[in-house]
C-alpha cells in the first residue's frame, strides 16, 4: 500500500502499480494494464450488453415462435446450443432474455442502491429520531428473506418487467441504506469531519463534501456487486416460475420450464441459460472489483492518511 | 447489555407486525382472484351466488380490516388456514415438510463456517500464494454460479450418467437416515459452499484489514506468536463485519433453501412456498413467508445481540 505522508501539499508524479494517484486520470490503455480481470469482465459485459440490443440483427431465429418439427434438438450447425421443448433456437432465447436480464438488473440497482444510499447517509448523519425511524421502516423490510420478499412484490404488484424491477429494488433499498450508513456512521466521527464542523460547516455541507465522498467507495463496490446479485434474484424469479411469464424468454424461466414437470430435463436447456447466468454475474464481479480498486481510498493510500494524521 | 437485548427484542415486534401488513397487502392488492384461479378455464361458468358462497367460505368477502385482523388472531391460536387446492392444513404442511428444510440449512451453515473461515484466514495469511489464488479462484467462481443452476446440474448429471435419482416424497432423518441423506445432502451442499464463498472472502479482507493495523504490530512486537495474535487479537476484530453479514447470509441461506430445494425437487417447506405462490394459494403464501420472516428476525435478533457482545461500542441505547 502507498504510503502517503504529503498528498494534500504537493501533486504527485511517481506511478506507483495499483494505486490510482489524487487527479490522476485513468486512460484505457493503463486500466487494462492494472486490471485484466476487470477488463475482461467489461469485455463480457459489453458484448453480452450489444448482443442484447441488437438482437435481431445477431440471430436469424425467432425468440417465441414455435417449430414442434424442431423440439428438443441437441447443439447443431443451425442451432448451435439447440432447441428447447417448443422448437425454438436456445441461444437466440439467451440472447433475446439478455435484453430482460440486463435492463431488469441495471433499472433495480438505479432504483434500489442509489436510494438506499442516499438514505444512508442522511439516516448516519442526521441521527436521532429520523435514523431510528428509517431504521424501523427498513428493518420490516429486511425481516424478509430477499427472493421471499421479491416473490411476494411480484405477486402484489402484477408479474411483468416493471414489477419484477420494483420488486428487485426494493429487496436491494435496505443494504444500501445499511452499507452506506455503516460507512458514514464510522466516517461522521472521524476527526476531520469534527473540525469541519468547529469551522462551521453547514449539516448539508458535512453530509454532501465531507461523508458522502468516504461513503462513494462503498457506494460504487455496492452497485456493481448487487448488479450481479439482482441478475441472479431474476433469474431465481424466472427459474421458479413467478417471474416474467414464459413466452417472453428470459434466462431464468427456460430453465425453470425444462426442470418443472419433466422427468428428464433436455441439457441444453440447464445448461446454456445457466453458463450464461454465471458467465455474467462473474463478469460484474470482476468488473466491480476493478471498480473498487479504482475509487477505493483506502487502496489509493488517502486513508491510511486520514488514519495517520 | 441486558437493556440492549431488551431494546432489541421491542424493536423486533413492530418489524413483525410490519411484516405482517406488507404480506396482507401485497396479497390483496394483487390481479386475479382466487375463485378464478381455483377454477382456471372453468371460471366464468360459476354462477354469481356460487361464487359469493365460495369467497365466503374462504373468507374472502369479510372488508379487508377484519381479514386482516381474523388472521392475526388466527396466528395467535395456531390456525393458519387451509391450502385451497391441497386439501390439507398450513400447519400440516409446516410440521410434515419443515424438519426438511432444516435440516438442509443447518447442514449448509455448518458447512459454509467449516469451509469459509479457515479458507479465509489461511488465504489472507498467506496473501498472494498459490493457495491463496486456488481459494481466490473458487471464491469467485461459487459468489457467481448461482444454487439453482448448480443443483439443477447435479441432479442432471447423476441423471444422465448414473441414472440416479434421489427419492421421491418426505423421508424423515429419524425414519430413514440413508435416504433423508440422499434428499437433503445435494441442496446443504449446493448452499454450503455458496455460502462458504462469501465467508471466506469476508474473513480475507477482513483479516488483512485488521492485521495491517498498529495494535497487531504491537501484540506481535511484544513477542506473541503468530497463532495467538491470528486467532486472539486479529480473529476477534475481523470476525465483526463477518458477523454483520451472517445476518445478510441467512436471508440469502433462506432464499437459498426455496431454489435449491426446487432445482433438486426436494419436497421442502421451500418447495411448498413455490407450489403456493405458483397456484396462489393465499393461505398458504401468507402464512409461509410470515413464517420465513419470523425466523429470519428471530436469526438476525440472536446476530445482533452477538455481535453487542462481543464490540462494546454498539451498545448504544
Amino acid at each position: 500500500m502507498a504510503q502517503h505522508s504529503d498528498v494534500q501539499l504537493e501533486p504527485r508524479v511517481v506511478f506507483r502499480p495499483g494505486a490510482l494517484e489524487r487527479g490522476e486520470v485513468l486512460g484505457i490503455a493503463s486500466f487494462v494494464r492494472r486490471f485484466p480481470a476487470g477488463c475482461i469482465g467489461a469485455v463480457i459485459l459489453l458484448i453480452v450488453t450489444f448482443c442484447a440490443l441488437a438482437a435481431p440483427l445477431v440471430t436469424v431465429h425467432d425468440p417465441t415462435q414455435v417449430k414442434l418439427r424442431e423440439r428438443k434438438e441437441i447443439p447443431s450447425w443451425s442451432h448451435p446450443l439447440g432447441t428447447d421443448y417448443e422448437g425454438r433456437d436456445i441461444l437466440t432465447r439467451i440472447i433475446y432474455g439478455g435484453r430482460v436480464s440486463l435492463a431488469v438488473s441495471v433499472l433495480s440497482v438505479l432504483l434500489g442502491t442509489t436510494v438506499g444510499a442516499l438514505w444512508g447517509v442522511a439516516s448516519a448523519y442526521i441521527g436521532g429520531r429520523f435514523d431510528m425511524h428509517s431504521q424501523r421502516l427498513l428493518e420490516i423490510f429486511m425481516s424478509f428473506p430477499p427472493l421471499v420478499l421479491a416473490m411476494l412484490l411480484v405477486i402484489g404488484l402484477g408479474a411483468g418487467l416493471w414489477a419484477v424491477v420494483i420488486a428487485i429494488g426494493i429487496t436491494r433499498l435496505p443494504f444500501g441504506v445499511r452499507v452506506v450508513r455503516s460507512v458514514a456512521l464510522s466516517v461522521k466521527e472521524l476527526a476531520y469531519v469534527e473540525s469541519a464542523r468547529a469551522i462551521g460547516a453547514s449539516n448539508l455541507r458535512i453530509m454532501v463534501l465531507y461523508i458522502a465522498p468516504q461513503c462513494l467507495a462503498a457506494y460504487l463496490v455496492l452497485a456493481t456487486a448487487q448488479l450481479g446479485v439482482a441478475i441472479v434474484i431474476e433469474a431465481s424469479l424466472g427459474f421458479l416460475g413467478v417471474g416474467i411469464p414464459p413466452p417472453t424468454p428470459t434466462w431464468g424461466n427456460m430453465m425453470g420450464g425444462a426442470v418443472a414437470n419433466v422427468l428428464i430435463p433436455h441439457w441444453p436447456l440447464v445448461v446454456f441459460p445457466g453458463l450464461t447466468i454465471t458467465l455474467v454475474v462473474l463478469a460484474f464481479n470482476f468488473f466491480g472489483d476493478a471498480i473498487r480498486d479504482v475509487f477505493d481510498p483506502k487502496l489509493r493510500g488517502s486513508y491510511s492518511l486520514t488514519m495517520r494524521t | 447489555m441486558s437493556k440492549y437485548v431488551l431494546w432489541r427484542v421491542l424493536h423486533a415486534i413492530p418489524a413483525l407486525l410490519g411484516v405482517t401488513v406488507i404480506i396482507f397487502v401485497s396479497l390483496r392488492i394483487m390481479p386475479g382472484d382466487p375463485v378464478s384461479i381455483m377454477f382456471g378455464t372453468q371460471a366464468t361458468k360459476i354462477r354469481p351466488e356460487d361464487r359469493a358462497k365460495i369467497e365466503a367460505d374462504l373468507g374472502l368477502s369479510a372488508p379487508l380490516t377484519v381479514q386482516y385482523i381474523t388472521w392475526l388472531k388466527d396466528i395467535g391460536t395456531g390456525k393458519l388456514g387451509k391450502s385451497f387446492w391441497r386439501g390439507d392444513t398450513v400447519v400440516d404442511l409446516i410440521v410434515q415438510r419443515g424438519p426438511l428444510t432444516v435440516e438442509i440449512a443447518v447442514m449448509a451453515i455448518i458447512l459454509s463456517w467449516v469451509v469459509g473461515i479457515p479458507v479465509g484466514i489461511l488465504s489472507a495469511l498467506r496473501q498472494n500464494s498459490a493457495l491463496d489464488y486456488l481459494a481466490r479462484f473458487f471464491t469467485v467462481l461459487f459468489l457467481a454460479i448461482p444454487g439453482f443452476w448448480l443443483g439443477a446440474m447435479i441432479v442432471l448429471v447423476l441423471l444422465l450418467w448414473w441414472d440416479y435419482a434421489p427419492p421421491l416424497g418426505v423421508i424423515n432423518i429419524w425414519d430413514d437416515p440413508a435416504k433423508n441423506l440422499q434428499l437433503a445432502l445435494g441442496p446443504a451442499v449446493v448452499l454450503g459452499l455458496a455460502v462458504s464463498a462469501y465467508i471466506a472472502r469476508m474473513t480475507r479482507s477482513s483479516l488483512l484489514e485488521i492485521i495491517r493495523e498498529d495494535y497487531i504490530r504491537t501484540a506481535r512486537a511484544k513477542g506473541l506468536r503468530e497463532q495467538a495474535v491470528v486467532l486472539k487479537h486479529a480473529l476477534r476484530n475481523a470476525s465483526l463485519p463477518i458477523i454483520t453479514l451472517s445476518g445478510v447470509l441467512f436471508g440469502f441461506l433462506l432464499s437459498g433453501t426455496v431454489v435449491v430445494e426446487q432445482a433438486f425437487n426436494v419436497p421442502g417447506l421451500g418447495k411448498a412456498m413455490v407450489e403456493a405462490f405458483v397456484m396462489l394459494d393465499y393461505a398458504v403464501i401468507q402464512n409461509l413467508v410470515l413464517l420465513y420472516s419470523v425466523v429470519f428476525i428471530v436469526i438476525n435478533l440472536l446476530i445482533d445481540v452477538s455481535y453487542a457482545w462481543l464490540d462494546p461500542r454498539i451498545r448504544y441505547v
